[in-house]
């Protein structure tokens, strides 16, 4: 056991909860028994590493990185930035970030996606990148569209893109969704309600960012991602098993 | 103390159905954009094949999630979404029986995300050719449960079923 680095215990009121029967996927798919609680051991905080090799160079750019290359995808552009901390402030540098959205009409790039919406030739909707030293991070997309799915009569989802993120450690292990300022389809939407607090719910609503748009060319989002910070309680003291 | 409210963990939202396109685009058929994916793993002199299920409540299979694996001992790490041919999600791990020589590995940490998931889950694997009756946090299990933590021998290597509700419930950690 790695004395003096465990994680702090996940907030539980913070988190969506697990069975949320408003979200109907989560009914049949969501342990029932209680979560079973351990001090951190070397598993969890370690984790794997990635290499700037890794990387491509249009990774970061969903405009630019699918299909034709001398075309670039349909949709408002717009920068999504921000910069991977923990919860004690620290940045997380080499941290991997893979995203995913729908295009501009909503519609994905996936074989069980039927939305009448069309696809673009010129959209895959991955991208990934590797944050800085400072844990900053920056992409280069278009505005993904909102789309109905049927988890309810003209259920919608408020435009999002997936993020999916690897900290220091496996206990960090993080996927998310971002959403965009002022998106009136937010509070509608079961999935963002499986989060209790709106305050957390805030925190996955990126902010327009004129200070990085570019005049003439593309809007800018800020998203900042806060991982899972170590706790200051040596192992010592916490009761075993909790 | 500063007063400044300090930072909490960006909230989890569910991978949704289409987390191929993100995580395995060429899966997905989303290709030309990442030479290959991440996390596959392929056969080695010191691997062992490892076939994963996962069920839902009803006890239908579980066909749009992703499994990742972790152990830190040999730095493994590997990624799986499901392989439609084989109705699996398909690893190869290197893990040697005890007493062999080689990768020993006690244990290899999973997480779990799919549509319906809100935050990803985590468990272990456990093998049964160790002796695992001195593992802490297996001991923190009750002891009827935990062989849902144990692979199965299984042709040339491992099953591992992981059932995320009902009777025979997979323990899963808050870790």
């Amino acid at each position: 056991m790695n004395e003096g680095a465990i994680y702090r215990p996940r907030s539980r009121n913070w988190h969506p909860v697990c069975h949320t029967p408003k979200y109907k996927s989560s009914i049949l798919r969501t342990p029932k028994k209680p979560l079973i609680c351990f001090s951190s051991t070397s598993s969890e905080v370690t984790g794997p590493v990635f290499g700037h090799e890794l990387i491509g160079q249009l990774d970061n750019d969903l405009v630019r990185n699918f299909g034709n290359t001398d075309e670039t995808a349909i949709g408002p552009r717009i920068i999504v930035h921000g910069r991977v901390i923990d919860e004690g402030g620290n940045p997380v540098p080499n941290a991997l970030i893979e995203i995913w959205q729908a295009n501009a009409a909503g519609r994905y790039r996936h074989k069980n996606d039927n939305y009448i919406a069309p696809l673009d030739p010129n959209f895959g909707g991955c991208g990934r990148t590797l944050t800085a030293a400072d844990g900053s991070y920056e992409f280069f997309t278009i505005q993904p569209g909102a789309y109905p799915w049927p988890n309810h009569e003209n259920a919608w989802r408020p435009g999002h893109i997936h993020f999916s993120v690897f900290g220091s450690s496996f206990a960090q292990r993080l996927i998310t969704q971002m959403y965009f300022e002022g998106d009136p389809l937010i509070p509608l939407c079961p999935i963002v309600n499986t989060i209790p607090d709106k305050r957390a719910i805030e925190q996955l609503v990126a902010r327009l960012d004129m200070q990085r748009a570019v005049s003439m060319d593309r809007l800018a989002y800020r998203f900042d991602v806060i991982l899972r910070g170590r706790n200051a309680t040596p192992f010592e003291n916490r009761p075993e098993g909790t | 103390m500063s007063g400044r409210e300090k930072p909490q963990e960006s909230p989890s939202q569910t991978a949704g159905p289409y987390l191929h396109i993100g995580c395995t685009p060429n899966v997905a058929g989303v290709s030309g954009v990442y030479d290959e994916d991440l996390g596959v793993t392929t056969q080695t002199k010191n691997s062992s094949f490892l076939e994963i299920r996962i069920f839902d409540g009803d006890g239908n299979p579980v066909t749009d999630a992703m499994v990742e694996l972790w152990a830190d001992s040999i730095s493994f790490w590997a990624r799986a979404v499901h392989d439609e041919e084989r109705d699996i999600y398909p690893f190869f791990v290197p893990v040697v029986a005890k007493g062999e020589s080689g990768n020993v590995v006690s244990n290899i940490s999973v997480w779990i995300v799919a549509r319906g998931i809100n935050l990803g889950l985590h468990s272990r694997i456990y093998f049964p050719e160790n002796d695992n009756s001195s593992d802490p946090v297996l001991g923190l299990v009750e002891p009827s449960r935990q062989s849902t933590l144990l692979a199965q021998k299984h042709d040339k290597g491992y099953r591992f079923d992981i059932h995320l509700q009902g009777e025979d419930e997979t323990v899963f950690f808050d870790v």
